[in-house]
């Protein structure tokens, strides 16, 4: 099953947004990379890269992240993995994690977890 | 220019300096970012002044690359990926030197400014450390190629990044955090500038 990371410069969204998610997929493997080591804000190296080792298989692994930092640190993370399947999503980091998620957890390709979370960048709220 | 133990002595006054200017630093950022640039800097510096014995015996290459995984894996916010990579590419073009000259400087600060580039997606003229470090180097360049005074070409490096960061007071900024500022941002120098021009005064007046 397609794995899902997010990277935040906040622990607690980053944990929030797993939680919301694992309500509708609770088998879809999950982890936060959130907030430094010692829980205060930015982006965490280390965090993102253990969050990806302990739930990469060969399906893939999918990482959402908020701004900046968060997206830079995880392209660094990404090119020391050049040799697995992870690929960074640019998309909403709620709508698309609950997307991925739901659609991970019924078994689907990583183009098709990859192809809903960008879909959610256009799905209108209201 | 510097070998090894210059080069150590270079790295140990940067990390000094991101100390001494950390809350001047973060303050900056503070009114354009989230307010954590100095801290953020001074925390990764630490850390590289934790390793430092063991740049002993090691060349500048190896040196630089050590300096940029250790920034990339401590800063915690946008300057870690920005900085690491640029003293990582730096690394990779100083690889196996045990002496540098300025020649190896500018090229140096071409690879490193090429990677921030890619690595932040920017350009010149968006209010970011660009805005100080790409005149720097062409001032250096300009300098340097018209009497090969290593010294002279340092100095117009430094004043040209001061300057940079003058202009960044003058522009919107389009990058990063700031740019939701939009033109609250005028006014305002940008933290990354600073923070380069401090290393480059570093190396002016140790080199």
């Amino acid at each position: 099953m397609v794995g899902i990371v997010i990277v935040s410069h906040s622990q607690k969204l980053a944990e929030g947004v797993i939680d919301l998610a694992a309500l509708m997929a609770p088998e879809t493997p999950m982890r936060a990379a959130g907030g430094m080591e010692d829980g205060g804000f930015g982006t965490s190296f280390e965090k993102i890269n253990n969050a990806i080792e302990e739930i990469y298989s060969d399906d893939g692994v999918v990482i959402l992240m908020d701004l900046g930092s968060a997206v830079m640190t995880t392209e660094m993370v990404l090119e020391m993995m050049e040799d697995r399947n992870i690929k960074m999503i640019d998309c909403p980091i709620v709508e698309g994690a609950i997307a991925a998620a739901v659609v991970a957890a019924g078994n689907a390709s990583m183009d098709e977890v990859i192809q809903v979370a960008i879909a959610s960048r256009t799905t209108p709220k209201f | 220019m510097a070998d090894t133990s210059k080069v150590i002595e270079i790295i140990k006054k940067i990390i000094a300096d991101v100390d001494e200017q950390k809350l001047f630093l973060t303050e900056l950022d503070n009114v354009i970012g989230d307010g954590d640039h100095g801290i953020n800097l001074a925390r990764g510096f630490d850390a590289v002044a934790a390793v430092m014995d063991t740049f002993e015996g090691k060349d500048i290459g190896a040196i630089m690359k050590a300096i940029g995984m250790k920034l990339v894996s401590t800063v915690g916010g946008a300057s870690g990926p920005l900085y690491g990579t640029a003293f990582m590419k730096a690394g990779a073009y100083l690889n196996g030197k045990t002496e540098m000259n300025l020649d190896d400087f500018i090229g140096m600060l071409e690879v490193a400014i090429d990677g921030i580039m890619k690595r932040g997606k920017a350009v010149k003229g968006e209010k970011t450390m660009l805005d100080a470090m790409i005149p720097a180097l062409d001032a250096m360049k300009e300098s340097y190629g018209a009497d090969g005074d290593a010294k002279k070409a340092l100095d117009a490096g430094v004043a040209a990044a001061e300057e940079g960061i003058e202009y960044t007071k003058t522009i919107i900024a389009t990058k990063g955090r700031a740019s939701y500022l939009g033109e609250r941002s005028i006014g305002h120098q940008d933290p990354g500038a600073t923070s380069f021009t401090l290393m480059l005064k570093a190396v002016q007046a140790l080199a």
